[in-house]
């Protein structure tokens, strides 16, 4: 199969995927074998792109001319191959994972949940292979639209208030900012295509690259920087599937693999540090990480902590760009699938947790390790990637930024990455210590025994095993991630040295 | 330099568009209303019929080998048909006057407006 | 032979079928007829456009008498385009009706009302086609005076109000019309538009073409609903019938835009508006304003078909933000706007006629829960909202682009920045809708099931919103005609 048309399928099998999860929504186990089914047929469609993207190629299709000079079209480069492998990879995951939250859950209108799953996996596969910055927006907005009913998925009025938050700030961001963005840009440069090098570089200068970068950043709101961040932890009002998949991986990874996209192809890494406006981004960055990383202690509900540690971790994507140097943007690309294997896993186990047990409170979960092992065990892996500790995926990206910022001779940089990991620690690891090695509280008076030296051990109660395997695949995948970077760093390798 | 007295019918064609443009604005009564309208486009009949007479000419009028001057017969007709449509649309607004009372009782427009909003 | 008198046939046949309507008597004959005669003003619109595209605009002398004498219909890429816009809202328009109208209609008026609404069709078309200047004043005011019947038969009273308030503004701004084109025959003596713009240079910018300009603008903004000139419009869209709202929405201000591009660009010329009168100065602001009072006017609607009312006058302040930038990018953008406008508004006026039919009612809160008891209707009105939004892959999209690029060209960013705000704008009072139907349950005591409009209604406004989205997606039609239309108004070669 040509890469031309892998990059067709891998858009088209979601959609058509969508449209037989609709067709057989009365049949529950035909339509989540539609799921799966679907889902592996994109990741292997992916993959097949791999060898010739790893290889140097660039595989190629155009869709239809949308506008004159603005066809809808598609070219695979490192960083969008990248992309979709994790997306569509934690696809399978994530469908096996949802098979069993929703139904454990009983969940309403499970069939419009896959369908619009589907569609935004679609999405995010567009906006993974564009080709030109029009294309992505095209996608980034049907991604925007197709998650809202995710979101409001409960449909009560915390989901319509979530809701509205979360697609107030995203649509307005991208059509007040990001569009007024992309028609300056094609304005100044007469093209969008991605191009390496930039395609601003030589035809802008001085004040305007220092606009439009703002209106660029601030106009991918997905990215989450602060202060648009607010969507991100409004959008936790969805089942934990979506906040897993979307808000950890698809959504989110959509944003900061945009800025990604526009620092290296639209500006240029060279026209960012020469004019120097990447500065002011590292330290918006940098104040983002640390901001969010502090939020997130003081929050005690679980998923609330996952989405402020979000956020702040997608800011090292964005000083990966900001500080643009070869280290940094490496750093800050691995970081794209760094994170999102170690935070699926995350959510993973805040859903199991709340199907086994119906709590959502992390000061409700003392003692809970003990009753369910598997999941606090991945929740560790997964914290530990997130913290970047060896021998974890999460340390490899960590190191290259570091390497950069030290490149960039950013020693404040350096040390707001250090900060940001001790803070890491700080609002990850008592969840679970608490989970471990707290008792757990004795809501039912023992019968006293008399002899007895301990109290029994409690029984394992974990979620269903839909829900317990994926995390513990995620979390193996977070190990993996460590030993195996080597194949990762090869095929980021061109994006820096074209 | 204005030629009052040349320009007379001009004076009054402005004097009667003004006075119609006021009643309907003004006027809360629909029937007024309509009224004011008729005032007004009356007004735009005489501009064109104005405009079409030429100083000394006579009917517009073939008459075998005389070679007369006669005033321009084009406006006139234009406005014979925008005679019928003024026609036209007074009848429709008296119609609609007729079911509003019906409807409504009255043909004061602050009436209705309470009518309306007390509904 | 037939071929030949395609420009005449347009206007005629409707024309003539109209009496017949009311002879006929019974409503399903007469929705018949019409139905026939707009399929065959479509085929023959088509066939038009086509014909200009390929061999440039068409001339026809009405009963033999040339031009600028006699009355001469001249088809050129613009009024084709419009002819086309007009005659498929039409086509479109009619299978619903039927039942909407069998609904909302009592039974006696049906021969009346597709009278009215022929009659209507045939104003609208002969003031696109027509090339004289007083001919257009006389279909101007076929269309009105019929639209003003076609709004007064609406089931509310206010219907009546609206319908009265709209023939008072209507006439006046149809007589302020009829004298700027009186006054530029006293200046050059001919009624024929081609004509005209080939005489007035000669003439040149005295008090008389001046006040010609004058009048002939403030008539056809009345007409076309440019803010502050709007305030009959609200009330008539909201209590007219949902046939006629979908139909005056998605026509009757477009030709009234098409009036405003005449004057402006065929009989003063783009010179005459962009240096005796700067047009940008005297008609961007207000657009501007238009789009931003009235969307924000919009958000606070009640009545969803109020709603969509005030969205219509905003949605004319951005076409008419394109035409006063007086750029080829600008009366693209303004153009290709009328058309996808054209199809989104109809298309979202047909899907609230669905609600109406099985509800009865347009309040907000009346739509709770409808997501899940039509969810046809209520997708169609999500995916036409997302076009009135400028989602990409919609045509609002399209158009929103062309009006930003447009205003960047000229480096006016507060117009640019006015449009994009004008764009959340519309989020909100769409989104209101979105959630109120799909987010909120149905009232307590609604009987389960679905109430789905019947397909005679749905496949029409599928038909308009599937429109706005293609449009969205393929734009060699909606764009190239637009632009071919701008450069042809403008006067550039290409």
């Amino acid at each position: 199969m040509s890469g031309d048309n892998a990059i067709l399928l891998a858009i088209l099998i979601p959609l058509v995927g969508a449209v037989l999860i609709a067709l057989t929504g009365r049949q529950p186990n035909l339509r989540e074998a539609m799921t799966l089914g679907t889902a592996g047929l994109l990741f292997i469609v992916v993959l097949t792109l791999v060898p010739e993207v790893s290889g140097g190629g660039r595989p190629q299709a155009t869709l239809i001319e949308m506008l004159p000079g603005l066809p809808l079209a598609f070219e695979v480069e490192p960083l969008g191959m990248l992309f979709g492998l994790v997306a569509s990879g934690l696809w399978i995951v994530n469908s096996v994972y949802s098979i069993g939250y929703m139904r454990a859950n009983n969940e309403q209108n499970q069939t419009r949940f896959y369908v619009c799953f589907a569609i935004a996996i679609s999405s995010t596969m567009g906006i993974a292979f564009a080709g030109n910055m029009m294309t992505l927006f095209v996608f980034y907005e049907v991604l925007t639209l197709s998650t809202y009913p995710l979101v409001t998925h409960k449909g009560n009025e915390d989901a319509q208030r979530g809701g509205r938050t979360y697609l107030g700030i995203l649509l307005s961001t991208s059509i007040g900012l990001q569009l007024l963005a992309i028609l300056w840009t094609w304005q100044v440069a007469g093209t969008l295509d991605f191009t390496a090098g930039g395609i601003l570089s030589g035809k802008a200068s001085g004040p305007v690259v220092g606009i439009l970068l703002l209106l660029y950043m601030y106009g991918i709101g997905k990215a989450a920087l602060m202060p648009l961040h607010r969507w991100l932890p409004a959008a936790m009002v969805a089942p934990t599937p979506v906040s897993a998949l979307l808000h950890a991986v698809a959504v989110v990874k959509a944003g900061v693999f945009t800025v990604m996209k526009v620092a290296v192809y639209i500006f240029g890494l060279d026209l960012l540090r020469d004019t120097g406006h990447g500065q002011w981004l590292a330290y918006i960055a940098a104040a983002t990480i640390l901001i969010a990383s502090l939020v997130a202690m003081t929050k005690n509900n679980l998923k609330a902590r996952l989405a402020y540690s979000t956020i702040s971790q997608l800011g090292y994507v964005v000083l990966g760009a900001a500080l643009a140097n070869d280290w940094s943007v490496i750093g800050g690309s691995m970081q794209i699938a760094m994170h999102a294997m170690g935070k699926i896993t995350l959510f993973f186990c805040a859903g199991a947790i709340y199907t086994a047990t119906h709590k959502t409170e992390i000061s409700e979960m003392t003692g809970l390790g003990r009753v369910m092992p598997f999941t606090f065990g991945a929740f560790l892996i997964g914290a530990l990637s997130v913290i970047g500790l060896p021998p974890l995926g999460g340390s490899w990206s960590k190191w290259y930024l570091m390497l950069g910022a030290a490149e960039a001779s950013q020693v404040v940089m350096i040390a707001v990455l250090m900060v940001s990991s001790l803070l890491n620690v700080a609002y990850l690891i008592p969840i679970v210590a608490r989970g471990f090695f707290l008792p757990a509280p004795q809501s039912t008076p023992q019968p006293v025994s008399v002899g007895a030296a301990a109290a029994p051990r409690p029984r394992i109660q974990e979620a269903p095993l839909f829900c317990v395997a994926p995390l513990c695949m995620t979390a193996l995948g977070c190990v993996l991630l460590f030993f195996f970077a080597t194949p990762l760093y090869r095929l980021l390798e061109p994006i820096v040295a074209p | 330099m204005m030629d009052i007295p040349g320009l007379y019918n001009y004076w009054i064609v402005i004097v009667l568009m003004m006075t119609g443009f006021y009643v309907v604005i003004a006027r809360g009564n629909l029937v007024k209303k309509i009224v004011g309208l008729n005032i007004f486009q009356t007004s735009v009949f005489i501009l064109y019929i104005t405009m079409g007479k030429v100083e000394g000419g006579t009917a517009p009028i073939v008459v075998e080998g005389a070679d007369v001057i006669y005033s321009n017969p084009l406006p006139h007709v234009l406005i014979l048909t925008a005679i019928v449509v003024g026609i036209a649309t007074t009848a429709l607004g008296l119609a609609l006057i007729v079911r509003i009372k019906e409807a409504y009782g009255t043909v004061e427009e602050d009436e209705i407006f309470a009518k309306d909003e007390s509904a | 032979m037939i071929a030949a008198h395609l420009p005449v046939l347009q206007i005629v046949v409707p024309l003539v079928a109209a009496p017949f309507c009311l002879l006929l008597r019974r409503g399903t004959w007469a929705w018949i007829l019409s139905s026939i005669v707009c399929l065959a003003a479509l085929v023959i619109a088509a066939t038009l456009l086509s014909q200009v595209l390929e061999s440039g605009p068409i001339s026809y002398e009405l009963g033999g008498w040339a031009p600028p004498w006699g009355i001469e219909y001249r088809v050129d890429v613009l009024n084709a385009f419009l002819l086309l816009i007009v005659s498929a809202t039409g086509a479109i328009v009619l299978p619903y009706a039927r039942r909407s109208v069998a609904h909302e209609i009592p039974e006696s008026q049906h021969g009346g009302f597709y009278t009215a609404l022929l009659l209507c069709f045939t104003g609208l078309l002969g003031v696109a086609i027509t090339g004289d200047a007083f001919n257009l004043f006389v279909f101007l005011e076929i269309s009105s005076l019929s639209s003003y019947v076609l709004i007064a038969m609406g089931r509310d009273r206010r219907a009546l109000t609206a319908a009265f308030q709209y023939l008072v503004m209507g006439t006046i701004g149809a007589t302020f019309i009829v004298i700027g084109i009186g006054l530029l025959y006293m200046a050059t003596g001919t009624l024929n538009m081609a004509d005209l713009g080939a005489r007035l240079p000669a003439v040149g910018a005295n008090r008389t073409v001046l006040a010609a300009f004058a009048f002939l603008t403030v008539g056809a903004t009345l007409k076309l609903a440019l803010f502050p000139l709007h305030f009959w419009l609200p009330n008539a869209y909201a209590y007219a019938p949902s046939v006629v709202t979908a139909f005056l929405a998605a026509t009757a201000t477009k030709v009234s835009i098409y009036i405003l591009l005449r004057f402006f660009f065929t009989i003063f010329g783009p010179t005459f508006a962009a240096e005796d009168i700067t047009l940008q100065r005297l008609v961007v602001p207000l657009a501007v304003i238009a789009v931003l009072v009235c969307s924000t006017v919009a958000i606070f609607q009640s009545n969803v078909k109020r709603m969509l009312a005030y969205s219509s006058i905003a949605q004319i302040g951005y076409m008419m933000i394109g035409i006063g930038f007086d750029t080829v990018t600008g009366l693209t953008a303004g153009i290709v706007h009328l058309f996808n406008h054209a199809a989104t508004k109809g298309g979202l006026f047909l899907a609230l006629g669905c609600v109406v039919l099985r509800i009865g009612s347009c309040q907000l809160d009346d739509l709770a829960g409808l997501g899940r008891r039509m969810p046809l209707t209520m997708f169609s009105f999500v995916l036409g909202g997302l076009s009135l939004i400028g989602v990409p892959l919609t045509a609002g999209f399209v158009s929103k682009w062309y009006l930003v690029q447009a205003a960047i060209e000229q480096d006016n960013w507060l117009v640019a920045v006015a449009i994009l705000v004008g764009s959340l704008l519309a989020i909100i009072y769409v989104w209101r809708v979105v959630e109120v139907a799909y987010l909120r349950p149905a009232p307590e005591g609604t009987p389960a099931g679905g109430i789905e409009a019947p397909w005679s209604m749905l496949v029409p406004t599928w038909i308009l919103i599937g429109a706005s989205i293609y449009f969205g997606i393929e734009t060699s039609l909606n764009v190239g005609v637009a632009s071919a239309a701008a450069r042809f108004l403008l006067g550039v070669a290409g």
